[in-house]
């Protein structure tokens, strides 16, 4: 298939649609509404379900229904609809129900503003919702990754019957870039996917007389049986944690002076600095976290080379994963983070002066 | 000899966690004959959120969703749209329903959404200790109004069959009561063509039931039945506020 | 003919039955279930007109009338 330019919103809307998702619920907010605004458009095509919600309450709510139908839905919102949802993934993590959720990130808190922002990644990865559950969060740097998660997603949410959130930013869901898609399911493909759900779903008794009681739950009363549940979650959390962490290693070396941690949008930018310090012969490495939870612990501390004085995160935020860097590092090495925020976002320029600071030190 | 009337077979075989004498009961009997008697138990799905009846998913022969607060018209839509060929109700309680859970109510009416909205009105939070409700009538005393409700603080009492009679997509919206032999024959009725419109796949379709609540009202079952007939039903006017079926 | 029986599992001695029954032949028993609760029973079957007002009015389903 040929690449076409695309902006990230549109691309993951498409990819979704080509991953199987047939259901997809949502309400307005800058800057996602290309996304709500493709499905639209484009789900009637495929005879799928578009529903503008009355809120992102009620969204994340029909996803919870149609999640517990073992049907492929999606929601999207950006930060402060994302808080709203946040009462509904707690209930979809405890009933153990695949759903896909994206997050296209802004400025906040409050209403905050609508330029790119990293601020929403302790609500992530640390919770937001309330009690004892995780998301495997997956965090795209470029039109053509955050596409690319699309189907990842899907797969891991049936997977694991967790909820998986697509952690992008205002930046991302609005640049143009070429994309290749992925061929598309087949209709009898789609089909099949709810049947490996069957067992556990909401779903029509096909076998005659006899009856099936499947319960879509989250409520446990007795404390027992609670722990029992919430136990088995962390098992899984833990299964997750030991085959799904990924990342990507950039210009890793024995030569690195500075090892860089960045994720997303703020991970580009780095990258042009890492490739503009190159030519005064000096060498950064970066690890890249592609999923923020599960987290590369122990890829960043392998990436620590005999020559690096210093461990420097980049976050458009005030340095929320630089806890997990913290760490992942142990005291090591110093770790130190840099941030802009309030959609501020920092220029290759500005994070090479910061590495060049490193040098002389 | 033959069994006349016998446990439906939508229930299940575990004991209500209701109080003795509350009414629920006799709501959840109605609907799960209604199931039975148009013959979707293997197609059916019931949606409850929170509220004494939040436990339904165990007493209900049939695929069970359980909700947040509030939240299950919505549930329901994401089920009914995910399987078109379930038919899917919901059970909510008059402060999941009229209070929090307003929003998704009102717009899952709107919409026209093909579920059945049960809904039990007993003036009052139940599962949490007895506090007012917005179906809390004048000058009701409950745990959050220990003076007695007052209308110039915070309004009447919602009638919630009368507001959604204002949306143009409803397909059946009724108002019963479960207070007395003859009102619970009415009430089946009105459950029983609920059900079967739900399974013609017809539209929206709203059945209240005006109830009690003995233990937080502080009377035995017997005199709340007597409370309820003297004191709701002159507010909740009982009757069919709209039947498309029937026009 | 007609019986009216009582599961006692499920009976939670609200006294609804009781209060409703035409025929006045149903009472608490002397006996307790196992949640503790004195549960209806018939006392005279043979005046069981099998009118089903019982079965109608108990919350808890616990009744079976049989003609
Ligand atoms: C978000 C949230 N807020 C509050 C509660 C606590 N809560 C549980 S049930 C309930 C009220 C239920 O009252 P109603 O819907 O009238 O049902 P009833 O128990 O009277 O049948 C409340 C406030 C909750 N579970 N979730
Ligand atoms: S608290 Fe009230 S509504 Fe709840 S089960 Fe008891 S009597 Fe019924
Ligand atoms: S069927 Fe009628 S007469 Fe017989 S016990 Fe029940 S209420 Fe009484
Ligand atoms: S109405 Fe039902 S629960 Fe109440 S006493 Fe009679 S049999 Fe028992
Ligand atoms: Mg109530």
């Amino acid at each position: 298939m040929a690449k076409i330019l695309m902006k990230g919103n549109e691309a993951i809307a498409e990819a979704a649609i080509r991953s199987g998702c047939r259901l997809y619920f949502a309400y307005p907010i800058t800057p996602q509404s290309e996304l709500i605004e493709y499905m639209a458009r484009m789900m009637p095509k495929v005879n799928g379900t578009f529903l503008q919600a009355e809120s992102e309450v009620a969204a994340i709510n029909m996803v919870y229904g149609a999640a517990g139908s073992g049907k492929r839905v999606m929601t999207s919102s950006s930060s402060p609809g994302i808080s709203l949802k946040m009462e509904g993934i707690s209930y979809i993590a405890g009933a153990e129900l695949p759903a896909v959720i994206v997050n296209v990130q802004r400025g906040g808190p409050g209403l905050g503003d609508i330029q790119p922002a990293q601020g929403d990644y302790f609500q992530a990865t640390k919770g937001g919702g309330h009690g004892d559950y995780r998301l495997i969060v997956l965090a795209p740097a470029s039109v053509q990754e955050f596409a690319d998660m699309a189907s990842e997603a899907f797969e891991l949410a049936d997977k694991y019957r967790n909820p998986v959130m697509i952690l992008a930013d205002g930046m991302l869901g609005q640049m143009m870039e070429p994309v290749e898609f992925k061929e598309a399911l087949t209709d009898a493909e789609i089909e099949e996917l709810p049947k490996k759900h069957e067992s556990w779903c909401i779903c029509p008794n096909e076998d005659g007389d006899k009856k099936h009681h499947h319960e879509i739950n989250s409520l446990e009363i007795d404390p027992v049986v609670l722990e029992k549940h919430v136990t088995k979650l962390y098992e899984k959390y833990a299964e997750i944690e030991k085959n799904e962490i990924s990342y990507e290693r950039y210009n890793i070396s024995d030569d690195n002076e500075v090892l860089c941690v960045a994720w997303g949008t703020a991970s580009r930018i780095v990258k042009s600095a890492i490739n503009e310090v190159k030519k005064d012969g000096k060498s950064v490495g970066m690890i890249r976290p592609i999923k923020v939870w599960p987290y590369p612990y122990e890829a960043i501390a392998q990436a620590i080379g005999p020559k690096v004085k210093k461990v420097y995160v980049f976050e458009l935020n005030t340095g929320q994963m630089l806890d997990d860097v913290k760490i992942a590092v142990a005291g090591k090495v110093p770790v130190e983070f840099w941030g802009k925020v309030g959609g501020v976002v920092f220029t290759p320029a500005e994070i090479k002066e910061k590495l060049e600071a490193c040098f002389k030190e | 000899m033959e069994k006349i009337s016998y446990r439906p077979e939508s229930l299940t075989q575990t004991p209500f966690t209701y109080c003795p004498g509350c009414l629920h009961g006799v709501a959840h009997r109605l609907i799960a004959e209604a199931v039975d008697e148009h013959g979707l138990i293997n197609k059916m799905a019931g949606v409850a959120p929170v509220g004494c009846s939040v436990f339904a998913y165990k007493f209900f022969n049939f695929d069970m969703a359980e909700a947040a607060h509030g939240r299950a018209p919505a549930v329901a839509t994401g089920i009914k749209r995910a399987r078109p060929d379930m038919h899917v109700f919901t059970y909510q309680g008059d402060g999941d329903l009229a209070a929090i859970g307003t929003a998704e109510i009102v717009h899952a009416a709107n919409r026209g959404e093909k579920i059945s909205v049960f809904f039990v009105n007993n003036a009052i939070y139940g599962m949490t200790g007895g506090q007012m409700a917005p179906t809390t009538l004048p000058d009701m005393k409950t745990t959050t109004s220990p003076y007695g409700r007052d209308t110039d603080d915070i309004g009447y009492p919602i009638r919630v069959c009368e507001l959604l009679d204002t949306l143009v997509s409803p397909y059946y919206i009724e108002r019963v009561s479960l207070l007395s032999t003859a009102d619970i024959l009415r009430a089946k009725k009105a459950v029983s063509k609920a059900i079967q419109y739900n399974k013609e796949g017809r539209g929206f379709t709203f059945i209240e039931f005006v109830s009690t609540c003995p233990t937080n009202w502080g009377l035995d079952p017997l005199k709340a039945r007597t409370w309820a007939k003297e004191n709701m039903l002159p507010f909740f006017k009982l009757g069919c506020f709209r039947d498309k079926g029937a026009e | 003919m007609a019986r009216t029986t009582v599961d006692p599992k499920f009976c939670k001695g609200c006294g609804l039955c009781i209060e409703d029954c035409p025929k006045k032949i149903l009472r608490f028993s002397e006996n307790i279930n196992d949640k503790g609760y004195h549960y209806a029973e018939c006392f005279a079957q043979e005046e069981c007109i099998a009118c089903k007002i019982c079965y109608i009015t108990c919350p808890d389903v616990a009744i079976t009338v049989e003609k």
